[in-house]
């Protein structure tokens, strides 16, 4: 019970932003909101949601390990797509009876932890920091679009499942959870929403309770000064693997999402611009701060699909010029500097108020 | 019982032989001061013991262990501790993060406040407790590492240059609290320019000079030396 309490009581602390009663009702207000929308809507714009909140899985394991842990990740559209696409081969091959689509999830989210696993085993411990770490990440993900456009052939399958080169793997069943009777399936509209969002709350408040405890200490320790954290005898290696499996666990829980969602992926889903885009949403938004990062990929977001209506080029050049200006503007995020700039404010009238 | 021995250490950077055959023994329980010119090797032989840097040849002892290949997190919980000469905080963190990191792995709950609490009177940081570490003044940089450095309770507390950039009474002060961590049990080797704190706090003087021991005794021996004084006193005192 104690246990329980102390972990209610870290989900506010010095490392997010928002605190308190108001900040509290707000998030009520929001998620009520949100818990109520789809009963105001129709099922495409719905589906159109959840394709939002997909992304923000792997803009809070970005937000992670770049924003907290300070190592500047490109890899995270990797992860996302070796979950996608074990997803799509593990259902093309076992369908989705016996819930077993929910069994792909997991595994798929565990293969690309276990990639992060190799592959931050072999930075980490090899020392492998600072641009050198975006460099290696990068051509890691790059590499595997690469590989991924090459298996058009139909000599490239795994059991029933055809990998397809560059048009990518389509008809994976959706999300299906089972049901006596008739099965529910969650296609791209209200039923997915509510699991997505669900476990959108779950992650997040997640990521708030974990980066408030003692192992997000360290997290932001080696962030500020790897030396000092390793005086203080922290083995920095072994935090920073650990930041990095989990945030590729979160990328690849996008993945698999996105895939279950539009019942498809492809290799330019690891490609330049799919790595690039999540940098610029948790830029924008804030890299150092969960709620900041999650607010700001969801603006960001609808913004991009507004301007792609006049065409997908000028959208990213917009992105472009987004992130040139946040960088010039507010180098820590424009939506953490208006949260910090509210806090501010009602900080100075709670203060006047007796 | 000797708690950390040197023997023949060796550190090369390139062509230049920054620790040459270094052999040093510390006493369980003195405060050990090493001083010498800039650039003797002061602080690699720190780096050394730490872990930070690995000799070319020559073997770590402390507390009877060899230490020579262990990683610098694992020394740190055999109980050495560092406090650098450019001054290591969490600069973005404040002053109490940056205690409660350092804290955070011996206490926790209701105690864990209270250490920190206890430790920001010790330093005299409480009213600095919500600053961003970043903007202290030097001299409370170096005492808020001094903090985060004593209160893993060490062993060995290693310090370099613990009173630069401070004024004479911020010094003694400084020399205050060695002496009463001393009191304590902890073992103390220092790097200090400065020779006033040297002769408070010093059993035991070590003069480095191009990466040798070039003199060892008490401070009145080391001042009498005059050796020492052509490569060093009066260089300083110049
Ligand atoms: N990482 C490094 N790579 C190359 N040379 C180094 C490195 N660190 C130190 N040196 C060189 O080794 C020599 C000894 O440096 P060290 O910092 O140990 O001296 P010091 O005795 O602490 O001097 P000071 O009193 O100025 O702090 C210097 O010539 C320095 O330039
Ligand atoms: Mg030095």
């Amino acid at each position: 019970m104690t246990g329980f309490m102390s972990l209610f009581r870290r989900l506010e602390g010095p490392q997010t932003v928002g605190r308190g009663p108001a900040f509290w009702s707000l998030f009520a207000l929001v998620l009520a909101v949100a818990l109520a929308y789809p009963q105001f809507s129709d099922g495409y714009t719905v589906g159109n949601t959840v394709y939002f909140f997909v992304w923000v899985f792997i803009a809070l394991s970005l937000c992670l390990i770049w924003g907290y842990g300070g190592s500047l990740s490109f890899g995270q559209t990797a992860f996302f797509g070796i979950a996608g696409y074990g997803y799509g081969i593990l259902t093309i091959n076992f369908g989705s009876a016996y819930g077993f689509t929910l069994i792909a999830l997991v595994a798929a989210v565990a293969i690309a932890a276990l990639f992060a696993v190799l592959l931050g085993y072999f930075m980490f411990f090899g020392r492998i920091a600072g641009v050198f770490l975006g460099i290696v990440t990068l051509a890691v993900t790059l590499m595997l679009e690469r590989f991924m456009a090459q298996t058009a052939g139909p000599e490239w399958r795994i059991g029933s499942a055809r990998l397809n080169g560059f048009n990518g793997m389509s008809a994976m069943p959706p999300l299906t959870i089972p049901w006596p009777g008739e099965p529910i399936v969650l296609f791209a509209d209200v039923g997915l929403y509510y699991l997505v969002l669900g476990l959108l709350v779950f992650v997040y408040l997640g990521l708030r309770i974990l980066m408030n405890s003692s192992f997000g200490n360290v997290i932001v320790a080696i962030r500020e000064n790897p030396e000092r954290a390793e005086m203080l005898g922290y083995d920095v290696r072994k935090y920073q693997l650990i930041t990095f499996v989990i945030g590729a666990a979160l990328a690849g829980l996008s993945g698999v999402l996105y895939t279950a969602w539009g019942q498809y992926i492809t290799p330019s889903s690891m490609g330049m611009t799919a790595a690039a885009l999540p940098l610029i949403w948790v830029a924008v938004g804030g890299r150092s701060d969960l709620t900041s990062t999650v607010v700001g990929t969801l603006v960001v977001l609808a913004g991009f699909q507004a301007l792609t209506i006049y065409g997908s080029q000028y959208a990213l050049v917009f992105m472009g010029v987004l992130l040139v200006l946040t960088v010039l503007i507010a180098p820590n995020g424009l939506v953490l500097g208006v949260m910090n700039w509210l806090g501010r404010l009602t900080a100075r009238f709670t203060r006047k108020a007796p | 019982m000797s708690l950390l021995e040197l023997r023949k250490l060796n550190k090369h950077f390139g062509g230049l032989h920054v620790t040459n055959a270094v052999d040093l023994t510390l006493e369980a329980g003195e405060i050990h001061c090493l001083i010498g010119p800039n650039g003797a090797g002061k602080s690699t032989l720190f780096r050394l013991i730490l872990g930070e840097h690995h000799p070319g040849s020559g073997d770590i002892l402390f507390a009877g262990e060899n230490i020579t290949r262990m990683k610098s997190f694992a020394r740190i919980h055999r109980g050495l501790s560092v406090k650098f000469q450019v001054p290591g905080v969490f600069k973005g963190l404040s002053v109490r993060q940056n205690l409660e990191i350092a804290l955070q792995s011996r206490h926790g709950g209701v105690e864990l406040e209270m250490e920190i609490d206890r430790l920001l009177a010790f330093l005299g940081l409480e009213s600095e407790q919500a600053q961003t570490a970043g903007n202290l003044s030097h001299g409370q940089k170096q005492w808020l590492e001094i903090g985060m450095a004593i209160s893993l309770k060490p062993r060995l507390l290693l310090l370099d240059e613990p009173t630069a950039g401070m004024s004479p009474e911020e010094t003694h002060l400084t020399g205050e609290m060695v002496q009463r961590l001393n009191a304590d049990g902890m073992t103390v080797l220092a790097i200090e320019h400065d020779m006033a704190f040297v002769r408070q706090v010093a059993h035991r003087v070590t003069v480095l000079h191009l990466g040798q021991v070039f003199a060892q005794g008490s401070i009145d021996q080391i001042v009498a030396d005059e050796r020492v004084a052509a490569i060093y006193l009066g260089q300083a005192h110049a």
